[in-house]
């Protein structure tokens, strides 16, 4: 498949054909790092989002829009959507502790002897992740595809 | 924990995310649509009732105290444009059903408007002044969006003024921000009219007065930077327009009068005074910019920018009564020109078109659309007994009762030549004998389709608004003394704000 798309993407080298390959799930990988390391250091949902479009973005250089949608699996759109649900949803907890809208709620427990902090701030920014990541690659794919 | 205060914001993020998750389906956005529009309103209602049982309903946002967090308050004025918000937004939602086409639809149509509204409803409850800058960003966003929503020539040429006025308010807003912060130290609205009565530079007052009022001004399309509204407000889809010119310009008048009652009441005879000739060239200009016009939606869009001028005669008048009659104009004047925006849309249905030139005889084939445009228009022109009359009445006692005998001669010369350009739109478009070339079997053809209905039911209840405004409006007034009263008296929204309930 990605031989026919091969003929589109004029940049296509075998080298970055290669390279992104590989870097794809490293720079997944290291969005996810950049996501929780926000909680209480330079990082969040922002930025992570971003590198984890770029991820994306530098497959769909080396094998077109097609093969991206492919391993993407879902919509763009659909990123978008999910991202600003859990973003309106993460204002909700604070309803049912009696608590003004907003307030941050948060959960520890112990797994394998490690402390896992949850919190209504994760989702959000897991939200943030989502917007950015489905925003830029809705317009990317889309100016894309209007080249083609 | 109060939610009610909350909800009018929260109702449309809400439906908006919702309408994002079913991008697919246009069927459930527009049940979306509709469902949160009317959820909006019964939250707008639901605060209402709780503003009149209590004065003031407040929120911290996310538990943090005032004047350091977000304060989300809502007194009568506030609860009373929630109310409208809620109104307006369900209006255009059911003729939206009727008249968007089904390209916009898939373009965002419905999660810009939800936008839009939370914008709004964000900009009327929030307490701080730089949650207001970002409510104003966030309904700007929307409506950029939805002015260029189709990508017509006119459309884009609309936009870029408006797109370049709005920007350019939004840096006077910003930079007035920075410069009250930098003299009082705070950004909640109460916290700065607490610490402004301390301050000593009254000269630096006076100029940050003035920034507000400009940048609010230019929101508001007052003179002398109104001429973006004319030039954009009749290029989008009449729907749009309606949601514009019944919402929008109201969020710039909400936080002039805001301002100018809590902040700015120090130095009236300096600020108020400014307002009170900026209103008078308002009127002046508009009703003369839509004499001259000859295209339907754009004699509308003139329209409002004349009737901008009333609703700020009646806060710079600044006493009670003033104030009761430029709110009550306010609701007024939204009502009737959405309403008169969104008929001038089904003529368009009917005719194919908004010039007056070619249209002509809609009465002798549309009788009934007929009466509901000679309700809204005289109802604008302010004819008894309909809303208008009142809104005008009292406005025009307020100003005679202080003495500004000028301001109140051009009220009610502008109120004559409302009417005069009223009874051109009606003499054009639906008493003359038909032009050549206008499509007589469109117009005689029967409309019985689920669009038509969908259209009359928008304007059927903004009609019924009007006549209840006019004919029971003794309620609503006594609602509004409450409202003129607190905002003649700060001192109880500070007191909500900062040694606030829990």
């Amino acid at each position: 498949m990605t031989e026919v798309k091969a003929k589109v993407i004029k940049s296509n080298t075998v080298i970055l054909h290669t390279a992104s390959l590989f870097l794809l799930p490293l720079q997944l990988l290291f969005s996810m790092f950049l996501l929780l390391r926000g909680h209480d250091e330079p990082g969040g949902g922002f930025i992570a989002g971003l590198v984890a479009a770029g991820a994306f973005v530098l497959y769909l250089f080396a094998h077109g829009v097609d093969s991206t949608r492919k391993i993407l699996r879902v919509e763009p759109h659909d990123l978008i959507g999910a991202g600003l649900l859990f973003g309106v949803i993460s204002a909700l907890p604070a309803i049912f502790f009696g608590q003004a809208l907003l307030t941050a709620q948060w959960w520890s427990f112990y797994l394998v002897g490690t402390e896992v902090k949850l919190s209504t701030v994760l989702l959000f920014d897991l939200g943030v992740y989502l917007v950015v990541m489905g925003s830029i690659l809705t317009i990317v794919m889309s100016l894309n595809e209007a080249e083609e | 924990m109060r939610l009610e205060v909350i909800l009018p914001i929260f109702i449309p993020l809400i439906a908006g995310t919702l309408s994002v998750v079913v991008w697919r389906s246009t069927f459930y956005q527009r049940w979306i649509a509709v469902l949160g529009t009317a959820a909006l309103l019964a939250s707008g209602l639901w605060l209402l009732s709780a503003v009149r049982a209590e004065g003031h309903v407040v929120m911290q946002m996310g538990n943090w105290q005032a004047p350091f967090g977000i304060t989300i308050v809502a007194d009568t004025l506030s609860a009373v444009m929630a109310v409208l918000t809620g109104l307006m937004g369900l209006v255009v939602a059911i003729y939206s059903l009727g008249s968007i086409p089904a390209s916009h639809e898939r373009f965002g149509y419905y999660p810009l408007m939800h936008l839009l509204l939370a914008g709004v409803a964000g900009s009327f409850l929030t307490g701080d002044l730089f949650n207001l800058y970002v409510w104003f960003e966030v309904m700007l966003l929307a409506s950029f969006a939805l002015l260029t929503l189709g990508g017509e020539r006119a459309q884009m040429e609309g936009a870029i003024k408006y797109v370049t006025l709005n920007l350019f308010s939004s840096a006077i807003f910003l930079s007035s921000i920075g410069l009250m912060y930098g003299m009082v130290g705070t950004l909640n609205m109460a916290d700065i009219a607490d610490k402004l009565s301390e301050v000593e530079h009254t000269g630096m007052v006076n100029v940050l007065a003035v920034m507000f009022m400009v940048a609010f001004g230019i929101k508001a399309a007052a003179f002398p930077l109104f001429f973006w509204l004319p030039a954009s407000y009749h290029t989008p889809r009449v729907a749009v327009s309606a949601l514009f010119a019944g919402l929008l310009t109201k969020v710039g008048i909400y936080a002039l009068y805001r301002m100018f009652t809590l902040i700015f009441n120090g130095d009236v005879a300096y600020t108020h005074t400014i307002l009170l000739w900026s209103a008078g060239f308002t009127m002046v200009t508009g009703v003369l910019g839509a004499a001259a016009q000859f295209e339907f939606r754009r004699i509308l869009a003139f329209h409002s920018v004349s009737q901008i001028g009333y609703m700020i005669l009646g806060l710079a008048l600044y006493t009670p009564l003033a104030l009761i009659g430029g709110l009550f104009y306010v609701i007024h004047h939204s009502l009737v020109k959405t309403c008169l925006f969104l008929i001038s849309g089904l003529v368009y249905r009917l005719t194919g078109t908004y010039e007056l030139k070619e249209l002509g005889e809609v009465y002798r084939h549309r009788p009934g659309i007929a009466i509901l445009f000679l309700i809204a228009a005289l109802s604008l022109a302010g004819i008894p007994p309909l809303s208008g009359f009142f809104a005008k009445f009292i406005i025009v006692r307020a100003g005679l009762e202080i003495g500004a005998y000028t301001l109140t001669g051009i009220a009610l010369a502008v109120g004559l030549l409302t009417l005069f350009s009223m009874i051109k739109i009606w003499a054009e478009v639906f008493w003359k004998a038909a032009p050549e070339g206008m499509d007589m079997e469109r117009l005689k053809a029967p409309v019985n389709d689920s669009h038509g209905r969908f259209m009359l039911t928008g304007i059927g209840i903004l009609i019924a608004g009007i006549l209840l405004l006019g004919f029971w409006g003794q309620p609503v007034i006594e609602l509004f003394e409450v409202m003129a009263e607190q905002l003649m008296n700060p001192e109880g929204y500070i007191e909500a704000v900062l040694g606030g309930e829990q």
